[in-house]
Parts: C-alpha cells; sequence; structure tokens
C-alpha cells in the first residue's frame, strides 16, 4: 500500500455505512433500530451516518437486519467485512 | 479464469472502481489487483457532499465507502494516471511509474465543469462541488453565514445546494438559463412544479437568465453580473453547470474518447477511433459511454450513482473472464435530496414526447410523472413519492404502452396528457 487506509481521516476508524438512495423506500425501519444514526426528515429524505462509532455496531447491524429493501450496507474494520 | 494469474489494473478510485474491483475478486480473479487514484484517499460516497456535509450533519471525510478493506489491492492513491500505451499495455503514472496490465478497467468519472472565465473562478467566495475538499471548503463558507448565496445552474447539484441553503437559513438566489430548474433532464412542465417548491421554500429562482460576469473586490467575489443588466450582491457563488469526463489521459491511446466519455461496446469493451473493441480493456460508471438497449442502442453516458454501481459489478465480472450473461442494460435510476424533498426517477426522458401525472398531484408536492415517447414508457419521476415509483420502473422496464391504463389507484378516469416540455 502506498498510503494509509485513509490519508485524509486518519482519525476516523468506526465502521463504513452507505445506504442505496434507490432502494430505499423510506420504511424506516432502520431508524427504529437505530435511532441516532438513521432518520427520516420530511416525507422520505433519509439522513444516516455513514462513519458510526465502532461502538454502536451492534445497533447498525440491527439497522441493517431490518431494512426491508436490503438497501443498507456496513463495512466492519475490525470483522474485515 | 486463465492459469497464470494476470495483473488487473483499475484506474479511478471511485464508486465504479471500487465495485467494479469486488466484482473481480468475487468472480474469482486471483492475479494482482492494482487501484490508481489520483485523490489521496480510499473510495468515497459523494452524494452525501451536497446534502448532509454541506448541512453540518456529516465532516466531509466521513463518506469512505463499505467495501474496500477485505479487497486484496495494491492502492496508488494520490498519483494520477496520465497515459496508456494499449500497444505494451501499460499505464503511465504521474510519479513516473509505469504499471503493466493484462486486463484494465477504465473508471475516471468526471469533475466539476469550472467557470468559464478561470480569473472570476479563483475569486475567493466561488465554489464548485465535485470531491471531499470542495465540499469542506464550502461547508466552511456556508457555516461562516454569508450574505447571499448565489447559484449558478439549476440541474440536480444546483438544486440541492439552493434548497441546503434555505435550511440553514441563508439568502440564496438560483440563475438558470434554462425555462425552469432541472429542464433538461425532467423537461420544464415537471422542472416548474419543482421550482415552485423551491420557490415556496424561499429560494430567489431566475430561471431564463444568465450571469454574465462575476465580480471581486480584493480578490472575493462581491456580485454578479447578469446578461440583462441585473446585478446579484452575493458573497458565496457555487457554479453548478454540470460536469466533464475525465478522458485526458486516454489521449494518444487510441480510444474513442473526448471530453463527453470513452466509447464502449454493448459487452463494456472499450472501443478504439476504428470502432473497435478492446478485449482486454473495460470502462465503467460516469466516464463509460455506451449503447443503452433498452433505448434502442442510443449512446449515452450516465452520472448516477446506480450506474456507477451496475457498471462496475459487470465490468469486474467481465474483465475476470466470467461471462456476465447479456449486455449491460441496467435500468437507470436516480435520486436526489433537496432539503426534504426527495426526486426519483426511472429510466431515461430523452426524447419523451408526452408526460403524464399518474399518481398524486403536484399542487400538493407529492406526486409521480410519467414520461412517454412514440406511445411507450420511457421514464418515471416521483416527487416525494418513491413508494409508487417502483411499480412505474416495471412499466418503463417493460416498454408498456403509454398512456397507461388502469395503473393509477387514485386517478380512475384516466390521466392527462401533456408535453414534457424539453428545451
Ligand atoms: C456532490 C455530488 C452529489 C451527487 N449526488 C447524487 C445523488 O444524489 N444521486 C445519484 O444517483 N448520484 C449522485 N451523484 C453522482 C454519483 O456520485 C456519481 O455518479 C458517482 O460518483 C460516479 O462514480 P465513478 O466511480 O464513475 O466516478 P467518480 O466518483 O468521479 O470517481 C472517479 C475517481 O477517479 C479519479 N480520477 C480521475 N482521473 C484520474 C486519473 N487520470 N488517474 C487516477 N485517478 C483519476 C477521480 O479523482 C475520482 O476519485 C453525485 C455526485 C456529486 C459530485
Ligand atoms: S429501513 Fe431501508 S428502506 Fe427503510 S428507511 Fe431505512 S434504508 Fe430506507
Amino acid at each position: 500500500m502506498s498510503l494509509p487506509a485513509d490519508a485524509s481521516s486518519g482519525s476516523r476508524p468506526g465502521l463504513r455505512v452507505s445506504v442505496d438512495l434507490n432502494l430505499c423506500q423510506a420504511y424506516a425501519q432502520c431508524c427504529y433500530a437505530a435511532p441516532r444514526h438513521f432518520r427520516i426528515d420530511g416525507h422520505e429524505a433519509l439522513f444516516y451516518d455513514p462513519a458510526p462509532a465502532a461502538e454502536d455496531r451492534a445497533d447498525i447491524e440491527r439497522a441493517r437486519v431490518a431494512c426491508p429493501v436490503q438497501a443498507i450496507r456496513v463495512e466492519d474494520p475490525e470483522r474485515g467485512a | 479464469m486463465a492459469q497464470t494469474p494476470l495483473r488487473a489494473v483499475i484506474v479511478g478510485a471511485g464508486l465504479a472502481a471500487l465495485r467494479g474491483a469486488e466484482a473481480l475478486r468475487e468472480a474469482g480473479f486471483t492475479g494482482t489487483l492494482t487501484i490508481v487514484g489520483d485523490e489521496p484517499c480510499r473510495p468515497y460516497d459523494r452524494p452525501p457532499l451536497s446534502k448532509h456535509v454541506l448541512a453540518g450533519a456529516i465532516p466531509a471525510d466521513a463518506t469512505t465507502l463499505p467495501g474496500s478493506l477485505g479487497l486484496d489491492a495494491d492502492w496508488q492513491l494520490g498519483n494520477a494516471a496520465t497515459g496508456l500505451d494499449r500497444e505494451s499495455r501499460t499505464v503511465r503514472l504521474a510519479d513516473g511509474g509505469t504499471l503493466p496490465y493484462d486486463r484494465l478497467l477504465i473508471a475516471t468519472g468526471t469533475r466539476a465543469r469550472p467557470w468559464p472565465n478561470p480569473h472570476e473562478g479563483r475569486l475567493a467566495g466561488v465554489f464548485t462541488l465535485r470531491g471531499r475538499d470542495d465540499a469542506a471548503a464550502l461547508r466552511r463558507a456556508l457555516a461562516a453565514g454569508p450574505k447571499r448565496v448565489l447559484v449558478i445552474g439549476g440541474g440536480f447539484i444546483g438544486c440541492e445546494v439552493a434548497s441546503l441553503c434555505r435550511q440553514l437559513g441563508l439568502p440564496v438566489t438560483l440563475v438558470e438559463p434554462g425555462p425552469t430548474l432541472l429542464a433538461r433532464v425532467l423537461g420544464s412542465t415537471i422542472g416548474a412544479f419543482i421550482g415552485a417548491i423551491h420557490e415556496g421554500h424561499g429560494v430567489d429562482l431566475r430561471c431564463g437568465r444568465e450571469v454574465e460576469w462575476l465580480e471581486g473586490a480584493e480578490g472575493r467575489l462581491v456580485r454578479a453580473h447578469l446578461v440583462d443588466g441585473a446585478r446579484i450582491d452575493a458573497d458565496v457563488a457555487v457554479i453548478a453547470l454540470g460536469a466533464v469526463r475525465n478522458t485526458a489521459w486516454l489521449d494518444g491511446s487510441g480510444l474513442s474518447a473526448d471530453p463527453g466519455g470513452v466509447d464502449c461496446d454493448a459487452e463494456g469493451h472499450v472501443l478504439d477511433a476504428a470502432g473497435r473493441p478492446d478485449p482486454c480493456i473495460a470502462a465503467a460508471g460516469d466516464v463509460a459511454r455506451f449503447p443503452h438497449p433498452l433505448y434502442d442502442g442510443q449512446r449515452v453516458a450516465l452520472e448516477h450513482w446506480s450506474h456507477a454501481v451496475a457498471q462496475g459489478l459487470y465490468a469486474g465480472r467481465l474483465l475476470a473472464g466470467a461471462a456476465p450473461g447479456r449486455t449491460y442494460g441496467a435500468l437507470p435510476t436516480f435520486w436526489s435530496t433537496q432539503g426534504d424533498l426527495v426526486v426519483k426517477s426511472a429510466g431515461l426522458t430523452q426524447g419523451a414526447d408526452a408526460v403524464a401525472i399518474t399518481q398524486g398531484d403536484p399542487a400538493a408536492g407529492r406526486f409521480v410523472a410519467l414520461y412517454g415517447r412514440a406511445g411507450r414508457c420511457i421514464a418515471a419521476v416521483s416527487v416525494d413519492a418513491a413508494r409508487w415509483l417502483p411499480a412505474h420502473a416495471e412499466l418503463v422496464a417493460a416498454g408498456a404502452p403509454f398512456p397507461p391504463r388502469g395503473t393509477a389507484t387514485d386517478r380512475p378516469k384516466g390521466v392527462a396528457v401533456v408535453a414534457p416540455g424539453f428545451p
């Protein structure tokens, strides 16, 4: 590797989350599962935290599994997946 | 997969590159994989940059994409590709190095189209928005409480930035030369409905107007002058004039490429200037221009997140030698979050000759519009009505007859068909 994992943000070794907002239907299941990291604004605008702390992995995992359209993807550096 | 381990190189370290790399590995590619990116960081997500990053809800460097950790890859980051020699099968790098390849994926994406006058474009307070540094800089400027923000260009990014400024309580003027917001992509009929929603939130909308020049004082933007003589005092301007494909590094490679993209065949292999495919090279994402099977083979280059994912996956499998099965032709889909408003689309509106509101009511700010061409459904757009979109997307994917019958549950008497108003 020519550079460390993320040269411009070395200080955030948490989880990595992305949501496919094409798939997202604003069912808000993720918001019930992890209210500190997912929120619906207005009628259907999903806000999510793309870089939750590693300690919150249980909440994030619950949200991922709860999503009825499997729009949430999570990578956990400590579990390498 | 061949017996001898091959060398794969991916140029561009964005979304399409990452999904391409994952697919390559998943398809069983065991050779060496090198990913070259001119930005100094692992692939990150861009959509939040014009939304929650500008809002200050998340830092600009927080959107690193999932997927890069498990890859067995050599990351050449902060190092641009500067040339491609297809005869010797090597990529030249900015640091003077060369990378030999057996399989190459071109995924260099786009950059923001700059303000045409470079001197004015360099004034403090003038921004474009493409990368995380751009977003961080613009966020700082918005957080400082500018007196007025000027957004130049009423495409998706312009609409997102303008509506976000209103959420931050900032006065904002959007100048768009077309007849309405989003007129080129959605037509002026639907564009006018969306414009009315933004005006309702306090965006000062100036459509059919053009900025002639930007005036500075001591190196800082102070106002914009419109072609019609009007002046707009503003200390921040966001240039949202669309994107230019990053193809300059392909000059001299013999490939068919220009600022509109690099050409591919229906399989995803790139074409040379004579139209012959190069079986060792594929392209994916914003940079790729390809014939879309759903639209009579019309050549398109799509700047959509879902397209970078789908075509990246496809190209990765293709280069791994795992026959992807059929030609690439995912139904194009897109979303845009404008303040709290969500606009989504499925299909391509290009060439539509009719549009119908099939669900909801534009006056209420929630509706679905279905676009038709020559009696077939070609695209659907939802405004704060995403749950109705999948059923419409099916009509589009199937090329169902337009206008549709019996699909509008709250509109039993049939739908009114109007002109879409493309400029
Ligand atoms: C602010 C913003 C908001 C967006 N919002 C949405 C949205 O809401 N919905 C949606 O569907 N889409 C959205 N998009 C579009 C979406 O992000 C893109 O379609 C997607 O990023 C394309 O991925 P890509 O990998 O093809 O290109 P890119 O993400 O551009 O990645 C290409 C990478 O290659 C690098 N590169 C370029 N030239 C070279 C070179 N010569 N050598 C090495 N590296 C090079 C670039 O610097 C870049 O890092 C948005 C885009 C932006 C900028
Ligand atoms: S659960 Fe899934 S579909 Fe529902 S809001 Fe969350 S991400 Fe969207």
